[in-house]
């Protein structure tokens, strides 16, 4: 008796059954898993590469490091979401009458779940968060972030979350919710197993990293802008960034009290979302879509921006109607808080609330076109170069008008009711992410990686890349909106109609050519560092940039700037090489830089034990873990030592290396 | 900062580049973060608030504001924290002042305050509970214990960090780093005794009169 | 880049083509035309500023490329009030217009007003009566009950065409959402709440409702037959059910209730009177009270306080 309860006290509901040993898909996919993952570890063992990692990326506190490790994760929580999306897309092809697929409604409801949440939360996030982190601080003229440790902080409890849903894929299980998790479903009674809690711990904890991420960024822009930079003479990157951080530190709360609500619903027992005694469902839905809908602007801003630096870049011409740009990103970030509700129309909220929240949601098209024309009128008259992060912009613009032309069409009430949740949906949201945020990503990744590794990437791997993308996206998702109109509804995982099926299989075919698209991006990678030496990019400015960031060395030195730079006109790199600005090559004085850390790997590695505990019920190790939190958190606030100065000869050496490699080029 | 340019195309290189490097005044941007981070604090409570207020007249046939406040005791447990505040103001101006000996005198004096309000408030939680009027009871009960319990909670930690920063005072004295975390506790404080009023009018009061 | 500017072009047609003898484009009921028709309109007016832009898009790109040293070249050119003014108002006029069709089209098809017409140029008889149907959305199927004409049907919804068709829907378990694509579209369902939907049946036929709302585990079985009958075949029909031998207590409703899928379609004879408004209530099973005894002052059946 005792000894049960003991083990219950350390081992909560966590069992030999919670390993998913039954599942040969599961089973596969683990050892598939482990044997890469041993192989890596021990590469990193033989090369001694451990010192390495732990000095120059784990506990770094540098924006760029830490930047470039965002994108790292993103990129492989891509290739897990995007398993997710083959495997839904092979069930609904095969599903058919008598067939009832290969995956049982246990697993593919799970998939699906899954699947939302680690695009928008490990993948989405990620991207933007890492392109962020990494150019701004270059971008406004600083030499980090306004706090470097609460950075490498941030990136920790992101990952862990990351860790805690890949977790659940091996022990126990994920949500079979849908990836909002609405109530009752996701209540206990109706979802008594580790499912909703896996997702409401992962989120938590990458919330936490994202919120104060949010901060930072904020506090970097607001107070760390070289002198010169007004406002109204930041890259209009760094104005979406200030709009997004916004949006992050102004909406990701209302998730961190809605998920807290929920935990205390499913933990002791309260009534906020249950059918009884007094509980209301519909609020969990408001409150989740208050957050959600500012989210989706949280994604798509900063690719707005980068779409502005790609076309004013490679057009040769300054961005048309800078103030106009920086106009409708504020409107658009304020407007994003009153359109929630579009998310629900069919909830029953009556007439006029919903006409008001469809009139709002329409709305924020016009300054969302605006922007648009704007991109459009830097085009004209310019000189365009189609390198791929223009390409990348181009099929953004063609593409994304109709995704967004779409999501105003679901935005009339009525209309909703007849399309809401369908495929259609599925298809608009699909849409306007992958032109938008995805394909902004992949232009920003190919923009801006000489900067981060010094080597541009190879362009045929990136052109097929591009092309696998592009025409792999019309393919699997204009079939969507043929079945929404059909009046397919989504999560279905089993369908009677033979008719329907032939739209399945073309989408299934459209997913095989984003997967060879991936698959092509992973090659340009490889064959880029292959190429390395001849890709060099020796001048820092390889594609004649506008913005502060191509005034570095491509990698910028870890001070960004030896000097501060002052800044007297918009684009202030173009403004310096019109001006005939000249280097300055002595005269280095010693910088501040914050030191490495461990305290956020270690913080956020506790966090993951905690949510694990939680997950599992298993209390002791909770507190205990708790309990170690708190105490190493403290004791990180006893450490006043956080900052060494670089003596003026380092610098000197950096920039002499980079005078060498200028004059060899030239 | 105008520079006036010298030839067509050639210039000063210092012109873009500050040669005297100023650093600005060290953790010149933790007061803004921490505010930032305050006022995404005051978000989560705002949730809470709205969450009392959308549940808080689901009953379910239980008990209602009138049956369980005491007011009186939540008026003790008010002036309490209104006390704490004023005692972390006289402890910043002793700081401010660079008197170490006051600056923890009153520093402890906020945080014996703090725990007497956290008493007196988990008194008041027991005492529901044995009445049975458990958060479980019902909506308004679920979102009346969370909301006062998050606030609890807040002063909790700040109760937890306080006692730190007095470890940290002793130890390295009246520093700028140490000024710096004074200040942001200081709001920390004065933000909860704000969200506090907050509770007490929209909860206690109006609950009386619903 | 201009290669991709034709398989757009076709796009449209082949959703249009190939969705459109199907519930949503080609319905049966007058709400889910008007629907409809509301969804083309805005589509169409979209398209006005949409097509424009694409083609700019395209334009713009092919002909200020690099090679192309005939096109000017002006780097400095970055701002003109003029264009500002026609860049701004002219997606503001158009959702001007978008936003007086939706506030229009929201309230004339708002699910919880009672109809105002049978059919373009018919308005609702004055001697027409409502059929009522209270809907309960269980676990995995639907319940139909006819409190006018004490029978009950499980994932069968059969009503008269070109009478008001009054829905009141609430749930079991979970969130929901009915939906009928030939007769109207979608409004959720949630227990101990309750929602309404007006609409008519313009034609005979039969088609199928579904969830629209991932509700677990059976969600993909939760499907309802809609049959459209002449008022003699529904009559027929009332009779037939009433035939069946089961009647819908609350005992029989209580083993209904328990989780099941791929539920084929079932009658009950006979239904007891009390029994909607005690699942309405949650409380059907002894010892627990209603929930409209339990508020405090909560009236009327909207969901959203």
């Amino acid at each position: 008796m005792e000894h049960s309860s003991l083990a219950t006290l350390i081992f909560g509901r966590l069992s030999l059954d919670s390993l998913p040993l039954h599942e040969p898909i599961l089973i596969g996919t683990f050892t598939g898993v482990a044997v890469v993952g041993v192989a890596l570890l021990a590469a990193l063992t033989r090369y001694q590469l451990w010192g390495y990692l732990w000095r120059e990326w784990f506990t770094s506190t540098d924006h760029k490091r830490i930047g470039v490790m965002y994108m790292v994760l993103g990129v492989v929580m891509l290739l897990r979401g995007f398993s997710d999306a083959i495997m839904m897309r092979l069930q609904q092809a095969m599903s058919f009458g008598a067939s009832e697929g290969y995956l049982p409604a246990h697993h593919y409801d799970q998939i699906f779940t899954a699947h939302g949440v680690i695009m928008i939360f490990f993948v989405a996030m990620p991207f933007v968060t890492g392109l962020m982190n990494y150019i701004v601080p270059l971008q406004i003229g600083s030499r980090d972030v306004a706090f470097p440790f609460l950075n490498n902080f941030s990136f920790w409890m992101t990952a862990a979350g990351a860790m805690l849903v890949m977790c659940s894929l091996f022990v126990g299980e994920f949500a079979r919710t849908g990836w909002l998790a609405f109530t009752p479903l996701s209540g206990i009674q109706y979802s008594p197993d580790v499912g909703v809690d896996y997702w409401i711990w992962s989120l938590q904890i990458a919330g936490v990293g994202t919120l104060l991420s949010g901060v930072n960024l904020l506090a970097t822009i607001i107070k760390m802008r070289a002198p010169g930079m007004t406002l109204m003479k930041m890259p209009v990157f760094t104005w979406t960034s200030l709009c997004t951080n916004v949006l992050i530190v102004a909406s990701f709360p209302v998730l961190t009290a809605v998920l807290v609500l929920l935990s205390l619903d499913r933990y002791a027992g309260t009534n906020f979302f249950t059918n009884d005694l007094g509980g209301n469902p519909m609020m969990y839905v408001n409150l989740i879509w208050i957050w959600g809908h500012p989210e989706v602007y949280i994604l798509v801003l900063p690719v707005f921006g980068i779409y502005s630096e790609v076309t004013a870049t490679f057009s040769g011409k300054n961005l048309f109607g800078y103030s106009s740009m920086v106009y409708a990103t504020v409107v658009i970030t304020v407007l994003s808080y009153l359109v929630w509700l579009h998310h629900f129309f069919t909830m029953g909220s009556g007439a006029s609330v919903n006409a008001f929240f469809g009139i709002t949601t329409m709305i924020i098209s016009i300054p969302t076109g605006a922007k648009l024309f704007n991109w459009l009128f830097t085009m004209y008259r310019g000189r365009i170069r189609f390198e791929l992060p223009m390409m990348w912009t181009i099929a953004f613009m063609l593409t994304f008008v109709t995704g967004g032309m779409t999501g105003v069409l679901l935005a009339v009430p009525p209309a909703d009711f007849i399309l809401h949740n369908s495929l259609f949906l599925v298809a608009h949201f699909h849409h306007v992410i992958i032109s938008g945020v995805l394909f902004g990503a992949f232009a920003g990744i190919n923009y801006w990686f000489p900067k981060a590794f010094g080597f541009r990437l190879d362009e045929f791997w990136g052109k097929v890349s591009f092309w696998f993308w592009v025409v792999g996206f019309y393919v699997a998702f204009m079939p969507l909106y043929v079945l929404g109109l059909m009046g397919v509804t989504r999560r279905l995982r089993h369908f009677d109609d033979p008719s329907l099926q032939i739209w399945f299989i073309i989408a299934a075919f459209g997913v095989a050519l984003i997967a060879v698209g991936i698959a092509a991006f992973l090659v340009q990678i490889y064959v880029s560092i292959r190429k390395r030496h001849e890709l060099r990019d020796a001048t820092g400015d390889p594609w004649d940039g506008r913005t502060l960031e191509w005034s570095t060395s491509s990698p910028p030195p870890a001070y960004n700037f030896a000097f501060t730079p002052v800044v007297h006109d918009g684009d202030a790199w173009s403004d310096m090489k019109r001006r005939g600005y000249q280097r300055p090559t002595s005269g280095f004085k010693p910088i501040l830089m914050p030191r490495n850390t461990p305290a956020g790997l270690v913080l956020a590695a506790l966090s993951f034990v905690f949510g694990f505990a939680m997950v599992w019920y298993m209390w002791s190790v909770a507190a205990v873990s708790f309990a170690l939190l708190l105490g190493y958190a403290i004791y990180h606030t006893f450490n006043y030592n956080r900052e060494f100065r670089l003596p003026a000869a380092d610098i000197g050496r950096d920039e002499d290396e980079r005078t060498r490699l200028l004059a060899a080029r030239g | 900062m105008e520079h006036t340019l010298t030839a067509e195309g050639a210039a000063n290189p210092l012109e873009f580049y500050e040669a005297a490097e100023h650093e600005h005044a060290d953790g010149g941007g933790t007061l803004l973060g921490f505010w930032i981070y305050l006022m995404s604090d005051c978000l989560i409570f705002a949730v809470l608030f709205a969450t009392y207020g959308v549940l808080g007249g689901n009953l379910a046939g239980g008990p209602g504001p009138r049956d369980l406040f005491d007011l009186p005791l939540v008026a003790i447990n008010t002036s309490v924290l209104l006390l704490s505040s004023i005692t972390y103001g006289l402890a910043m101006l002793s700081a401010r002042q660079q008197h170490i000996g006051a600056t923890q005198l009153w520093l402890g004096v906020t945080a014996l305050f703090g725990v007497a309000f956290l008493s007196i408030e988990l008194y008041e939680f027991m005492r529901l509970i044995h009445e049975g009027a458990t958060p479980q009871s019902s909506a308004f009960l679920s979102s009346f214990f969370t909301l006062v319990g998050s606030h609890g909670l807040h002063v909790t930690f700040g109760v937890i960090w306080l006692l730190t920063l007095m470890v940290q005072v002793g130890q390295r004295g009246l520093t700028a780093a140490n000024e710096r975390r004074l200040m942001c506790l200081s709001l920390f404080w004065h933000f909860l005794d704000i969200i506090w009023i907050g509770v007490f009018t929209f909860v206690y009061l109006m609950g009386m009169l619903r | 880049m201009s290669k991709r500017l034709p398989i757009l072009w076709m796009l449209p047609l082949c959703l249009v083509l190939a969705a459109c003898d199907r519930a949503v484009l080609n319905p049966s009921g007058d709400i889910a035309e008007r629907q409809r028709d509301l969804l083309l309109t805005s589509t169409w007016l979209m398209l006005l500023i949409v097509v424009p832009v694409m083609a700019l898009a395209g334009i713009f790109a092919w002909r200020y490329r690099q090679t192309n040293t005939q096109a000017r070249y002006e780097p400095n050119w970055q701002h003109s009030m003029r264009l500002e003014l026609v860049i701004w108002s002219a997606p503001l006029l158009l959702i001007i217009c978008l936003g007086a069709l939706t506030w229009i089209g929201s309230h004339h098809l708002d699910p919880y007003r009672p109809l105002d017409r049978i059919a373009p140029g018919q308005p609702v008889p004055e001697a027409a009566r409502e059929v009522e149907v209270n809907v309960v959305a269980l676990d995995w199927k639907w319940l139909f009950i006819y409190p006018q004409y004490g029978v009950a049907t499980v994932n069968e919804l059969a009503i008269p065409v070109n009478r008001p068709i009054s829905l009141r829907l609430t749930g079991s378990s979970v969130m929901n959402s009915f939906y009928a694509p030939a007769l109207a579209g979608q409004i959720y369902t949630m227990p101990g709440m309750e929602t309404r939907l007006h609409a008519v049946l313009n034609k005979v036929g039969v088609s199928e409702g579904f969830s629209a709302n991932y509700s677990g585990a059976g969600f993909s079985g939760m499907r309802l037959t809609l049959r459209g009958l002449t008022q003699a075949d529904f009559d027929q029909w009332v009779a037939t059910a009433k035939s069946a031998k089961e009647p819908l207590t609350r005992d029989t409703y209580l083993a209904l209730e328990k989780p099941s899928e791929n539920e084929p379609i079932r009658h009950y004879g006979s239904v007891d009177s009390q029994l909607y408004a005690a699942i309405l209530g949650m409380c059907l099973r002894p010892g627990n009270k209603c929930t409209h005894e339990m508020m405090a002052g909560h009236a009327g059946h909207h969901p959203l306080p």
